[in-house]
């Protein structure tokens, strides 16, 4: 919880002197890794930012995106792994309480929730099973309540994640573009704190997230409470409605000294804040406690003294505690008094802004040997697809969304347990989004992998007819003072860049998570990508396949097995190559798949890959309650053996559910967009059968898998 | 809520604060979804306290239509304008899924579109919303004809699978689904005409044509 020796010597050189203990907290808490981002800030700085939808705005704690007709969405990306994996329930009900308030400082109304979740091998481990029943009860309970959909999300469970969690929130917002806090402030203006209390939970949490969690610290987790978050958000928009709001900023990590710092270091102004005026849940905290706590639904406003009672009176018709803890100054310092006088002065600029570093990174050593692996032997493939189906990591997640409420807002066109959810907007357009990652691709390849997510975070909202408009990224990795584990990280921020860059999607946002180590050591390099897609038209609303519509499918199959659930699930393989994304290829692929929904052509198109060809054609039969006939020697590949067809999770793939009389349509354009495809087999009957010409290589009853699929997650979890 | 009364059933609907007197000019009352307070305590417990609900009552007495959805019906049973109580369902968990519900009694001023036993794929969400009641309200409820909807299957373990309920008189309409979300077609994964019957229903009785 301090400062190391160089970072030391260089505050008390920017400040002329020796920092008080207080003030020595206070730039802790905001030079932690967690809040200054000073390992990996060098690398962000490089990932692209400019589109023509993107609007920046100073100090935005979410990322604009203009979506036409006057309206803007807004989105971020946040993780609260750390406590999480103490407290589960509170942790990861405190993540979504803590994203949405980013996305409502722009002035815009949350609309949505999606999680990613990680966990331990659930199979086995019942402290795994626990984090993750809690960690969705923790989100379901605080989402519903608080009347925001959580609309879609990813589960991944892994080894690596052993008495450890990854909880992830993404949060988008819809508003009008005129209504965005303009974020400034003039000499005089208050310095207004909104919502629930300060006490003593979460004290030094963004330091405890700034480490290996080695000691459980249940201090530094916060407690949640969502009817006050609710009221805020009421409060909020109410009183952007009324412009009493001039700035905003979330209190998250490193509580006020993060929010005093960094807003009066955004809008280039000093604060002079009274610690004796924040409204506090015990009487006797001191300044450092006030200081550092993260307690939760908190928000600072600067508010001008005009607007000040009107402020207040939106405050109290919700009863919601306010209280005015400072003023706008023009020296650019941050003021911290209490009862006792003056207690600490510090510019701004040196607060907020952590002197960065400049990590070592070295390749892992564990790549050289992990990257050629005998090939296992394919075994009796029908019981194979069955396990693939029960596999947690495959299995339907309806256990997990079915406690969420996702469609309150009634927004909500495209629900849960399709390829990615889409929202409705006011100005009569569609917004879709995905949230990807792959710990396993990217443990075997960091670049490749990340652009593996990012590839089908895209497929999966092109799925719905939608083109990507922007991006969000989530970095976690382990302790980057590792070099190799840093050169995991600095891998997957260039991988990102390469597919943004070529792809032309701006990264309107994102977060680092560092020191994510278990007893057992580091995580999978485990990056998420998120992707907003717009669809101006109308959206693919799957309808079910029938007997006698075909399948198509687009993209060629590749051995590219490393990764993949059949080798680490069905034989217990960890390496190979896993698959790579060609940018061209997959353009193409995207473009193509765009124009036969955009002429709705299609009943459904997925995109194909954990688990492969075998176990997203299973997807559509058990959801159509249907069977099906793959002729795999159709399939487009590299002439690879019939288990890697069917399993193999190469990228850039999509199948598509065609009516036969629109066959002929579907083909001619993806012929005239010189896209590799192929009808690989129909719908029919009550068996999922996968043929290599007369020869049955693999088939299965629908009703058998829609019994392993639907319910082994939720048994696994109710039984433990 | 809000946005079906007023954007697809072109009703011209407005949203009373909680400490604000009722308005004069109305015709019926809505009690909408939402985890009132929380839910703390109990769902609807604490805003069957409202000051607002002395008003709901007294527009009751006088036969308003009032239908109260979700924590809207949990409101009225805490506030006693209906029979029996909302338990927390048997997976003590939060649920959210598509289901159907059949129509029990179609002379209510929400129902009177229907035929009898019709059938209405419908949206619930819910964690509190298993209704119970002891067995000589059942009888009663049975009685004068006072089960409106009931579920298809049984999705919470709700006696007699009710779905919803009327007072005595029928003015006063509580369920646990939500029509508001099943009314629009675009996010209907089945046929959203029925769930707008119950919207309808209400035109036909405030003698609104659309």
């Amino acid at each position: 919880m301090s400062l190391t020796p160089q970072e030391s010597e260089y505050l008390e050189k920017k400040i002329g002197r020796k920092p008080n203990p207080l003030e020595l907290q206070i730039v802790a808490a905001e030079w932690s890794e967690h809040c200054s981002y000073k390992s990996s800030k060098k690398y962000l700085k490089t990932l692209p930012r400019e589109g023509k939808r993107v609007v920046s705005g100073q100090g935005y704690d979410s990322g604009v995106l203009d979506v036409g007709d006057g309206y803007v969405v807004t989105v971020h990306i946040e993780s609260h792994n750390h406590p999480s994996a103490v407290e589960p329930y509170g942790g990861a009900a405190t993540g979504v309480g803590g994203v949405i308030r980013d996305i409502l400082s722009a002035g815009t109304r949350p609309i949505a929730v999606l999680d990613g979740l990680r966990f331990g091998d659930i199979e086995k481990d019942t402290q795994a099973r626990w984090l993750f029943k809690n960690a969705v009860r923790g989100i379901a309970d605080y989402g519903n309540c608080l009347g925001i959909p959580t609309i879609g999300g990813e589960v991944e469970f892994d080894e690596c994640f052993a008495n450890y969690a990854l909880v992830d929130v993404a949060s988008v917002g819809f508003g009008r573009r005129e209504r965005l806090i303009q974020n400034r402030a003039d000499k005089g203006d208050r310095v207004v704190l909104i919502g629930g209390s300060t006490g003593r939970d979460g004290i030094g949490g963004s330091q405890f997230a700034s480490d290996k969690l080695e000691s459980e610290n249940r201090s530094a987790v916060q407690i949640p409470d969502p009817f006050i978050e609710k009221l805020l958000i009421e409060v909020i928009l109410e009183a952007r409605n009324q412009g009493c709001i001039k700035a905003m900023k979330d209190l998250g990590g490193g509580g006020l000294s993060c929010a005093i710092s960094e807003t009066s270091d955004a809008l280039s102004v000093g604060i002079d804040m009274d610690l004796s005026a924040v409204h506090k849940r015990e009487g006797d905290m001191s300044p450092m406690e006030l200081m550092v706590s993260e307690s939760q639904e908190r928000m600072l406003v600067i508010t001008s003294p005009e607007k000040l009672e009107t402020l207040k009176s939106i405050c109290g018709k919700f009863r919601v505690p306010v209280s005015v803890i400072g003023i706008v100054t023009e020296d650019k310092m941050m003021h911290v008094r209490s009862e006792n006088g003056m207690m600490a002065l510090l510019p701004s600029n040196v607060v907020a802004n952590a002197p960065l570093l400049d990590r070592p990174s070295v390749v892992p050593k564990y790549l050289a040997t992990i990257a050629s692996v005998k090939k296992p032997k394919g075994g009796a493939l029908s019981k194979v697809l069955l396990r693939m189906l029960s596999n947690p990591n495959i299995a339907s997640k309806q256990w997990v969304y079915t406690q969420y409420d996702h469609e309150v807002g009634i927004r909500t066109v495209v629900k849960p347990g399709q390829d990615a959810p889409v929202l409705r907007l006011d100005n009569g357009k569609f917004l879709s989004i995905k949230i990807d990652g792959n710990s396993k691709h990217c443990y075997l390849n960091p670049r490749q992998g990340v652009m593996g997510c990012f590839d089908e975070a895209c497929r999966n909202v092109v799925c719905t007819g939608a083109t990507p408009i922007g991006m969000v990224d989530h970095l976690q990795f382990g302790n980057p003072e590792d070099p190799e584990i840093f050169w995991t990280f600095k891998e997957s921020v260039e991988g990102i860049i390469e597919y943004a860059k070529f792809f032309e999607i701006p990264c309107v946002g994102g977060k680092v998570s560092l020191y994510n180590e278990t007893d057992k050591g580091p995580i999978k390099p485990t990056p998420l990508i998120g992707v907003l897609g717009l669809i101006e038209g109308k959206p693919l609303v799957h309808e079910a396949a029938r007997g006698k519509d075909l399948l198509i499918i687009v993209g060629i199959t590749k051995d590219e097995m490393g990764g993949s659930e059949y080798y680490e699930y069905i034989h217990g393989i960890v390496g190979g190559i896993c698959p790579s994304v060609n940018l061209e290829v997959s353009r193409k692929n995207q473009r193509a798949v765009l124009e036969v929904i955009g002429e709705d052509l299609a009943k459904s198109v997925h995109d194909c890959s954990k688990g492969g060809l075998a176990v997203t054609v299973a997807e559509i039969c058990m959801l159509s309650d249907v069977g099906a006939t793959i002729m795999l020697e159709k399939v487009p590949s590299d002439k690879i053996q019939n288990d890697e067809l069917m399993f193999s999770e190469t990228h850039s793939r999509f199948l598509l559910v065609v009516d036969p009389s629109k066959a002929g349509r579907v083909l001619s354009i993806l012929q005239s967009h010189g896209v590799v495809h192929a009808n690989i087999g129909k719908f029919s009957g009550k068996t999922i059968a996968f043929r290599d010409r007369i020869r049955l290589i693999a088939g299965v009853r629908v009703d058998k898998a829609q019994e392993k699929w639907l319910n082994s997650l939720g048994s696994l979890v109710s039984h433990g | 809520m809000h946005h079906v009364l007023t954007d697809v059933f072109k009703l011209d609907s407005q949203l009373v604060w909680h400490t604000d007197d009722m308005p004069s000019n109305i015709d019926a009352i809505v009690l909408p979804g939402g985890f009132s307070y929380g839910d703390r305590l109990r769902a609807g417990v604490i805003a069957a306290h409202s000051p607002i609900i002395a008003q709901v009552k007294k527009m009751a007495e006088k036969g308003m239509p009032i239908l109260g959805v979700c924590n809207g019906f949990q409101i009225l049973t805490e506030s006693g304008l209906l029979p029996g109580a909302l338990l927390r369902n048997p997976s003590l968990s939060y649920m959210c899924k598509w289901t159907e519900i059949i129509v029990k009694n179609n002379k209510t001023p929400f129902t009177n579109k229907f035929k009898l036993n019709q059938r209405i794929p419908i949206a619930i969400a819910n964690g509190e919303g298993r209704y119970y009641a002891d067995k000589d309200t059942l009888r009663l409820l049975q009685r004068n004809n006072q089960i409106v909807f009931t579920y298809g299957e049984d999705v919470n373990g709700a006696t007699m699978k009710i779905a919803g309920i009327c007072n005595k008189e029928g003015n006063v309409v509580g369920m646990m689904p939500h029509p508001e979300r099943s009314a629009e077609q675009i996010l209907n994964p089945g046929n959203a005409k029925p769930a707008s019957m119950i919207f309808e229903s209400l035109l036909n009785t405030l003698g609104v044509t659309v």
